[in-house]
């Protein structure tokens, strides 16, 4: 929103955050905000550091998928908007966000997939999550690994595929009439 | 006072002056078309009255209001001048009933039921009631439209600004549109730019013939078009008539 309609210096903080946060590799953003913190005496756990990480990498590419539907918004109807005597704030309410929203599920879904995946990467700076632990069985039961991590694999699928069914299905309940067929022709 | 006064208006994009100082004045229910070649800067009059382009120099008053004073409360002032757009601009999320609507709900309000009620009655003023729930994109243009002029009337505005509402349609489709306008004619003020002259000469009160930025004459359409005094404007309308036929 800040990118698109924001004044400056806003839009230049925002557009600022966006070019180091996609331009850092995952993994750097995570040690950065553990072990880096740490060092000038910020102490986190793992955990928080891992979650503040994630969410800073992924809003980063978030900010795009929301940028490029609201720029596929044609200007006309915020112009319509304003000329009915609706306020900008009001523009943006009811008629900008949804259909931004709308417009944002298949980019976002994606997002997500990447995020609920990338979240395994908290495992480098000692979250004890799956593979964690996965890591702790295979070094008692070194026969077990193959199972395990086939286990762990079919676990994050399921996880994946359900949850974009169920975006794909908000995708079709809020679809816009029309847009089917004008997508056909 | 006249409702609404145009006085010397001027606008310029970048080093390019538009319009040069423009002023005229409209009435009560009263019909004006402005003719003129295309880039003369008519569209960018109709936005510099409501102020969605606000003009560099020159003021517009409205019943009263100044709208070119900087603390004008626009957003208020707005909702008594309607616009058609050419190329329709309806929400694309909403019925055609719900983009009607939308502005009494959440501009003058009135709540959902009555919202709706008087949307619909709108709608069948524009003869598209069966169309109420469908969305913009399974309509036709000429419907769009039709649901654009309905959007603009539900506001109950002193006057209503159409920026070329039938260039975008097939020729079938602009005679319900001009419909539309006619029935309009004489209940509110219309400042229509359009190429439609048949319209022009049947409808309007007054003719405006815009070039390079001025106003060049305006007049009656009886004047205008078998009377006109000024060399350019005769040149103008002889030549819209050899391309469209006398009528």
């Amino acid at each position: 929103m800040g990118r698109a309609y924001g004044k400056q210096p806003l839009r230049f903080l925002i557009y600022l955050y966006e070019k180091i946060f996609r331009g850092l590799p995952l993994l750097v953003i995570l040690f950065l905000m553990y072990f880096g913190l740490n060092q000038i005496g910020i102490r986190i756990t793992g955990f928080a550091a891992a979650i503040i990480g994630l969410v800073l990498h992924s809003t980063a590419y978030q900010v795009q998928i929301y940028r490029s539907a609201i720029n596929s918004i044609p200007d006309g109807q915020k112009t319509a908007a304003l000329s009915i005597g609706m306020s900008k704030t009001k523009t943006i309410f009811y008629i900008i966000l949804p259909q931004v929203l709308r417009l944002s599920i298949p980019g976002w879904s994606n997002e997500f997939t990447i995020l609920l995946k990338d979240s395994l990467i908290a495992f480098s700076i000692g979250v004890f999550e799956l593979m964690a632990r996965a890591d702790a069985i295979n070094a008692t039961h070194p026969s077990g690994t193959l199972s395990v991590l086939l286990f762990i694999a079919a676990l994050y699928f399921i996880l994946v595929f359900s949850i974009n069914r169920g975006l794909n299905y908000l995708e079709k309940k809020y679809r816009i009439s029309g847009y089917e067929v004008a997508a056909a022709r | 006072m006249a409702m609404l006064e145009v006085k010397d208006v001027h606008k310029s994009y970048g080093t390019c002056e538009v319009l040069k100082g423009v002023s005229f004045t409209m009435e009560r229910h009263q019909t004006k078309v402005i003719i003129g070649t295309s880039g003369t800067g008519k569209s960018t009059l109709l936005k510099c009255i409501n102020q969605l382009d606000p003009p560099e120099k020159g003021q517009v008053w409205l019943e009263g209001e100044e709208l070119t004073n900087p603390s004008a409360d626009l957003n208020r002032i707005r909702q008594k001048i309607g616009f058609v757009f050419q190329d329709f601009n309806l929400f694309n999320h909403l019925t055609a009933l719900r983009n009607v609507s939308i502005g009494l709900e959440k501009v003058k309000k009135i709540e959902k039921e009555k919202a709706r009620e008087r949307a619909l009655e709108e709608l069948r003023r524009v003869g598209l009631e069966k169309q109420a729930h469908q969305y913009p994109a399974q309509l036709s243009g000429g419907q769009k439209q039709r649901v654009g002029i309905a959007r603009a009337l539900a506001m109950d505005p002193s006057i209503i600004l159409f920026d070329e509402p039938t260039s975008a349609l097939d020729p079938e489709l602009i005679g319900d549109v001009l419909d539309v306008m006619k029935n309009l004619a004489g209940k509110v003020a219309m400042l229509i730019v359009t190429h439609e002259m048949g319209f022009a000469r049947n409808v309007a009160d007054e003719i405006i013939f815009m070039e390079g930025g001025y106003i060049i004459e305006s007049g009656s359409p009886e004047q205008m078009f078998n009377n006109a005094k000024v060399e350019r404007t005769r040149q103008f309308l002889g030549r819209i008539s050899t391309l469209y036929g006398k009528e």
